[in-house]
């Protein structure tokens, strides 16, 4: 008779029928607030990359709750310098391993959040993509400075509400669109971009293994739920990634050498209306009628603008 | 030995060589642009292999040092003040990190009004930030102390990075007679570099982690603690470097000239203790017991050296490149903070902000107030 102990998950070695390695290299234990969906991102890219990677990380959360000294949750070498340097850490690195005889067989992953990637490393990310180094950066985008107390990045979404774009009397939460930084980052002339969520778990897997794969930097936009900072609840974040891909809030796309194609493509008369993704979050709370049609048409002329580029060669691929 | 006529740029390149660094991250500012093209030409050339990093500015520079480092690479950079001023969020991180390496500062003030010319304010502006700071006053000192740079950055006692500061275009700009060492010579003075912890998946460990009030002030006693440990390590290097190489600097941390039976002195760093030098030797033809006191070593600050070195003197003038602003000269406090139990009468010069030349003039009339008995400097124009 074979007895089913349900009480223990399957560790160590071996994979489950999906194909996901059992084998954690971002361990349980970190700080990271109930139910963040960043730390779920992190910790599947890095199960996806293996355990012959190096990990270089921005200052943020993800480096806060990970490494409390003494302790630290990472299973693979990690490093973090600053806040705006993880691409320039990351050259280096890079240029040390090619000098070494060790660049082979090494992942370089770089993780940077909103602020990181967005804003105050974008310099640095530019430079070291022109320069040719080989790693995947994983920009975890929770659309604002959650370290510090939800501030508005330049990927906060339009009219949300943070501590320093407040829904207030007069101004009603964020004025400016989000900058389309996937698309920024394909101009450089890269091969390989995607955008990835917990939506999907198996999809993010796949695109980390082929992000890895390229021979030449690679890029990757990880929509990461943060109830704290969207006030949510803690339990969202699965339901929050499912439905910004479903009302198309996050396009979820690969742009392969210079060539834009959906890997889950939402038609306009099957999306799910915006709104239901808007009410579950307290960061729109304040929105009127007139403000959710306003980011229904914002949304739409996004998704339709990638539309319009799908399939065609719409990037220079330079590498 | 052969002498070969070279730029002090150009010396500093072939220091970088002949220690076979692995990854040169590089940003070009006047006026340390030299080093970098030489250095480039090399690996143009195949004459050095070397990963030269042309990153898009010196935070990234200063940053790719510390990626390389911490994984395992020699590695080197150069700047100048708006540069150096870019880099220094990335400076107490380098040094908190533990990581070797050396830079090589071209003196140049910092804006504004924008000069691309030498005083010391960029990198006596940074001295707090856990680097050692060796001043140089010749080509062949600059070349040399890149080559020691490494060998005391590297030491276990003290893994810590290092500056070897060099004034812009007084010196950066000057050809000299210089000896190239040969590369046996330097392969046996200059092991291969082991790095105590790397980035490698075999053995994964977390570097950078955050410290909590519980932990931090440990990480810093540990620092004070290298940087105390550098004085042995400094005068060991220097002292084996002249065994190797027929030459040294002092004592490695302070470099005495005339200083015998001096009773009165000036004292500063870099090239302008090479005018001292000559004030000096005038002031003798004349009878007088004047003396020089060239610091070499800024950070660690050589203390009981000083103490030693000023113990038979009436006065001593020292000349700061820089002003901390509100306050004084900043070599000025540190003298007199190192001497406070001494009954010397000590006057602070702030001479050759933003390029303003420094004459033998200025020397002579600082030793002149010394003999007057006069106790206070001023700022020499």
């Amino acid at each position: 008779m074979v007895v089913l102990n349900k009480a223990s998950a399957p560790k160590g070695k071996g994979r489950d029928i999906k194909g996901l390695p059992y084998e954690e290299y971002f361990a349980s234990g970190h700080r990271a607030c109930a139910g963040c969906g960043e730390a779920l991102m992190v910790r599947h890219i890095v199960k996806a990359a293996g355990p012959n990677s190096i990990a270089v990380m921005s200052t943020g959360c993800m480096e806060v709750v990970s490494t409390p000294y003494p302790q630290t949750a990472w299973k693979i070498p990690w490093i973090h310098g600053a806040f705006e340097n993880n691409s320039a850490i990351a050259s280096g690195i890079d240029a040390a391993l090619k000098m070494q005889g060790r660049r082979e067989g090494t992942n370089l992953l770089v993780f940077g959040g909103d602020g990181a990637s967005f804003d105050i490393g974008f310099g640095a990310l530019s430079g070291a993509i022109e320069r040719g180094h080989k790693f995947t950066y994983v920009c975890t985008d929770n659309e604002a400075y959650m370290n510090t107390g939800v501030q508005r990045s330049g990927a906060t979404p339009f009219l949300a509400s943070t501590t320093t774009s407040p829904a207030g009397k007069a101004v009603h939460g964020k004025q400016e669109p989000k900058k389309p930084l996937p698309l920024i980052v394909a101009s450089h002339g890269l091969r390989y971009v995607a955008t990835a969520s917990a939506s999907n778990i198996y999809d993010l897997h796949a695109k980390v293994k082929k992000a890895l794969a390229t021979d030449h930097t690679s890029f990757i936009h990880a929509y990461s739920v943060c109830p704290v900072g969207w006030h949510s609840k803690s339990d969202s974040a699965i339901t929050l990634s499912k439905l910004a891909v479903q009302t198309r809030v996050f396009p979820m796309y690969e742009i392969e050498n210079g060539i834009l194609k959906f890997t889950q493509k939402v038609e306009r008369e099957k999306a799910t209306p915006v709104l239901e993704y808007l009410k579950l979050q307290g960061r729109f709370k304040h929105l009127s009628e007139v403000e959710v049609k306003q980011i229904q048409e914002y949304v739409d002329a996004r998704y339709e603008f990638l539309l319009g580029i799908e399939g065609k060669k719409a990037f220079d691929v330079l590498y | 030995m052969a002498k070969t006529v070279v730029e002090a740029s150009h010396a500093v390149a072939e220091a970088v060589k002949l220690c076979k660094v692995e990854v040169c991250p590089m940003y070009p500012i006047t006026p340390s642009t030299h080093i970098p093209e030489t250095i480039s030409e090399f690996v143009a050339d195949g004459e050095l292999k070397s990963a030269m990093i042309n990153v898009e500015s010196e935070h990234s520079a200063a940053s790719a040092v510390v990626g390389a480092a911490a994984a395992g690479s020699r590695t080197f950079t150069a700047t100048s003040s708006q540069g150096l001023a870019l880099m220094f969020e990335i400076l107490p991180i380098t040094s908190g990190m533990r990581l070797p390496t050396v830079m090589a500062v071209a003196n140049r003030a910092l804006s504004a009004p924008i000069s691309i010319w030498n005083d010391h304010s960029d990198a006596v502006s940074a001295r707090d930030q856990g680097w050692i700071q060796l001043w140089v006053e010749s080509s062949q000192e600059a070349l040399d102390s890149v080559i020691q740079g490494y060998k005391i950055s590297e030491d276990r006692k003290v893994q810590l990075p290092v500056m070897v500061c060099f004034d812009g275009f007084t010196l950066t700009h000057v050809f000299e007679p210089v000896d190239i060492p040969s590369q046996q010579k330097v392969d046996s003075f200059l092991p291969k570099f082991r790095a105590s912890h790397v980035l490698d998946p075999k053995k994964p460990l977390t570097m950078g982690p955050i410290g909590f009030p519980n932990s931090f002030m440990h990480f810093k006693e540990q620092q004070q603690e290298a940087m105390i440990n550098s004085i042995d390590v400094i005068k060991k290097a220097n002292k084996e470097f002249g065994t190797a190489f027929g030459r040294k600097y002092g004592s490695g941390l302070v470099d005495l000239y005339k200083m015998g039976d001096a009773e009165y002195a000036v004292m500063g760093m870099g090239t302008l203790c090479g005018t001292a030098r000559v004030a000096v030797d005038k002031l003798r033809k004349q009878g007088k017991k004047a003396g020089l006191i060239k610091l070499r070593s800024l950070r660690p600050f050589p203390k009981k050296e000083l103490q030693s070195a000023i113990k038979n003197l009436n006065a001593l003038a020292v000349i700061d490149r820089h002003i901390s602003l509100g306050q004084e000269g900043p070599l000025f406090t540190d003298v007199r903070s190192a001497v406070y139990c001494n009954d010397i009468t000590i006057n602070s010069y702030i001479a050759g902000l933003g390029g303003r030349d420094i004459t033998i003039k200025h020397f002579e009339k600082a030793f002149a107030d010394l003999e007057a008995g006069k106790q206070k400097g001023e700022w020499l124009f």
